[in-house]
């Protein structure tokens, strides 16, 4: 079973800083992390691949410093990891992303599952996974809380909607976005550790992968940031006093009053 | 190279170098200008130029007589079991104003098996017109077949903005749509608007848990797409003397569209689980103490009409399921009023939460950082205030 897992390497932090000129988000300096979903991602294609056998390969797009996203994955026992970086690939939309993800995908040759966190929590868009199935032409199956099954030919997965789940059997390949429900993601061992400081991380530049030119970074992207602000911060209201009883019936009252209950 | 400069017509005067805003993507040798491999086909310099030498071909892009032929407004009506969800309505009341304001229709989008009897209420909450997409493929949702008919009945009527609720069905399939048909989709708004220069439908989103807010264009692909997340539209009311036109669509589902099979829908039995829909949400943190008092928190969510939600402390103690997780690795949520009982306010806790209308934390901590987004604060311990609440609440709306 050839697994590819698409991750992505996002801020570890909430203090967001702005290009002040350009209105962008400035992404270096802020300390990195692997994509939390990412992870349950890599974990559910851990534990397929112990199960059938087979590769496990992890992908990213992104600047040469996502490397170290990449290194991770290797440390908790992926097989190989292959970087996507070219300048060419700046200001990519969800469109633009998934389209060069996909002609990477394509270039790397044969692969019988992709998968990806269940959205990135820096865009937090969910479209890159769903836009990567579009581009192959394959199966999807968005909000994965559970792999029930896999054998060469389909697997059988639980996928989440608001009021429930549902239980979906798809041919292979697909793409599946993996949700936290999936799994607990193992810790990196000391061997994987080690592994993953001398492995060689190969780079994939546009000229490598199998796209059209003009379809990339920006000038492939449907969607342009006109602006990006900060929103007024939430300010804190009122601290009721008094005996507990006292406090709540004053809540009940404001929240009768305001016409919220 | 979709700009080439005619060497012979070419005067060497410079302006295109001047309207040109990518630095050496054109430079001048020997007095002519020439166009470099750091130009990303803009077009900015084609007009600079008086003596017509810039040749300005266009190739995927649509250029502005295209654009005009995409008219109305369309609202994708997500349904299940004969329901339509909430968000649908929400959009339909949002997408009338859009619609409204650039004179153009709205319409909505209908699909499903045996759901014509939606068509009423489409019309009494603002559509002008509804799209009818019946069929077996349809009965449950499904993203080959719903992505294959969305992306037909965009090619065939070329609406100019088409939105849908930030469900898992809505963000599950539009996505695919915007990739087939090469167009912009914007995830998960929480603000639109009419930009009133351009007529471009201006797309603002959170990013970064909330941090940072993003205005969105589609500028140059039609139609403009967008998801826009549950609880932040307002719908209108309901209409019921309102009619319009039911346009059936025949969709063409070919086997290939048909990509998996469900073999089963489980929903869940508590009343208190669907967070994304709720008006109210009752969420417990680590201060319940244990898996036993979880009842609790939906004991008063129940008595309120609402759902009950949890902070990633209590799923990750595995007291309660993943499914109530509200924050940046659970749901994101913005009902109405959201009640935090033992929760102290961790910043992935508040990224899911804090665009809710009114917020009430209760906590024994009077240092909570909860406290700093709350409207209304309570010093007190959960185990006896929410049990009281409970019971005020179930005399008061008996």
């Amino acid at each position: 079973m050839e697994i590819i897992v698409c991750i992505k390497q996002v801020p570890d932090t909430t203090e967001v800083k702005i290009d002040p000129e350009k209105g962008t988000l400035i992404r270096e300096g802020v300390p990195s992390i692997v994509n939390p979903f990412d992870e349950y991602a890599v974990e559910a294609a851990l534990r397929i691949k112990e199960e059938m056998g087979g590769k496990v390969t992890v992908i990213t797009m992104g600047p040469p410093q996502a490397v170290e996203a990449l290194r991770k994955c290797i440390a908790m026992g992926a097989d190989d990891a292959v970087l996507i970086s070219d300048r060419a690939f700046a200001g990519s939309d969800t469109w633009a992303t998934s389209y060069t993800l996909a002609g990477a995908i394509k270039t790397l040759g044969r692969f019988d599952l992709i998968l990806c966190g269940k959205q990135a929590i820096d865009g937090d868009t969910a479209q890159v996974g769903p836009g990567i199935a579009e581009h192959l032409g394959i199966s999807q199956v968005t909000y994965v809380q559970r792999v029930v099954s896999v054998s060469d030919k389909a697997i059988q997965v639980e996928r989440s909607f608001e009021a429930g789940y549902e239980v979906i059997e798809t041919p292979l390949p697909a793409v599946l976005t993996i949700d936290k429900a999936a799994n607990v993601p193992r810790l990196p061992s000391m061997m994987g550790t080690m592994k993953a400081l001398r492995k060689e991380i190969r780079t994939l530049t546009s000229g490598d992968i199998d796209v059209r030119p003009e379809l990339l970074g920006m000038e492939g992207s449907p969607t342009r940031v006109k602006r990006t602000f900060t929103p007024q911060p939430r300010k804190g209201g009122r601290m009721l006093q008094g005996e507990m009883e006292d406090m709540l019936k004053e809540l009940v009252q404001i929240l009768r009053e305001e016409k919220i209950v | 190279m979709a700009i080439s400069i005619k060497k012979d017509d070419c005067v060497g005067c410079g302006l295109c170098l001047e309207s040109c805003p990518y630095p050496g993507a054109i430079v001048m040798e020997s007095g002519r200008a020439v166009i470099t491999d750091k130009c990303v086909e803009c077009g900015a310099c084609v007009d600079s130029c008086g003596t017509g030498a810039i040749e300005f071909e266009e190739t995927k892009r649509k250029t502005g007589a295209d654009l005009e032929q995409y008219k109305g407004v369309w609202v994708f009506v997500e349904n299940r079991k004969k329901r339509i969800a909430n968000v649908a309505l929400e959009l339909l009341g949002e997408g009338r104003k859009l619609a409204e304001q650039l004179g153009q229709e709205l319409a909505a989008v209908l699909i499903g098996f045996d759901v014509e009897e939606l068509a009423k209420e489409c019309f009494a909450y603002g559509a002008d017109r509804v799209y009818l997409v019946e069929g077996h493929a349809f009965a449950n949702y499904s993203t080959g077949p719903y992505t294959a008919a969305f992306s037909q009945l965009i090619e065939k009527y070329k609406p100019n903005i088409v939105l849908f609720g930030a469900t898992h069905d809505g963000r599950d399939f539009a996505a695919r749509v915007a990739v087939r048909i090469y167009t912009g989709l914007t995830a998960d708004c929480t603000e639109l608007s009419i930009d009133p220069e351009t007529g471009l439908l201006c797309q603002t989103r959170p990013a970064f848990g909330g941090n940072v807010m993003a205005t969105i264009l589609t500028p140059n692909h039609r139609p403009q797409m967008a998801t826009v997340r549950p609880n932040v539209m307002k719908r209108r009311e309901p209409d019921y003397r309102r009619s319009g036109e039911i346009v059936r669509f025949d969709a063409e589902i070919s086997d290939g569209d048909l990509f998996y099979r469900i073999k089963e829908v489980v929903e869940h039995t508590a009343k208190t689980v669907n967070l994304e829909e709720a008006d109210i949400i009752v969420s417990g943190g680590r201060g319940i103490g244990g898996p036993e008092h979880y009842h609790l928190i939906e004991e008063l969510a129940e008595v309120l009409g609402g759902a009950a939600g949890a902070s990633r402390a209590v799923v990750d103690a595995g007291w309660v399921p993943h499914y109530r997780q509200v924050g940046q690795t659970g749901k994101t949520v913005a009902p109405k009023l959201y009640i935090a009982c033992g929760i102290s306010g961790a910043i992935q806790h508040l990224a899911g939460m804090q665009t809710s209308d009114f917020i009430v934390a209760i906590n024994k901590d009077p240092e909570a950082p909860i406290f700093k987004v709350a409207n209304i604060g309570i010093c007190a311990d959960l185990h006896k205030a929410v049990p009281y609440l409970t019971e005020r609440f179930k005399e008061l709306l008996k």
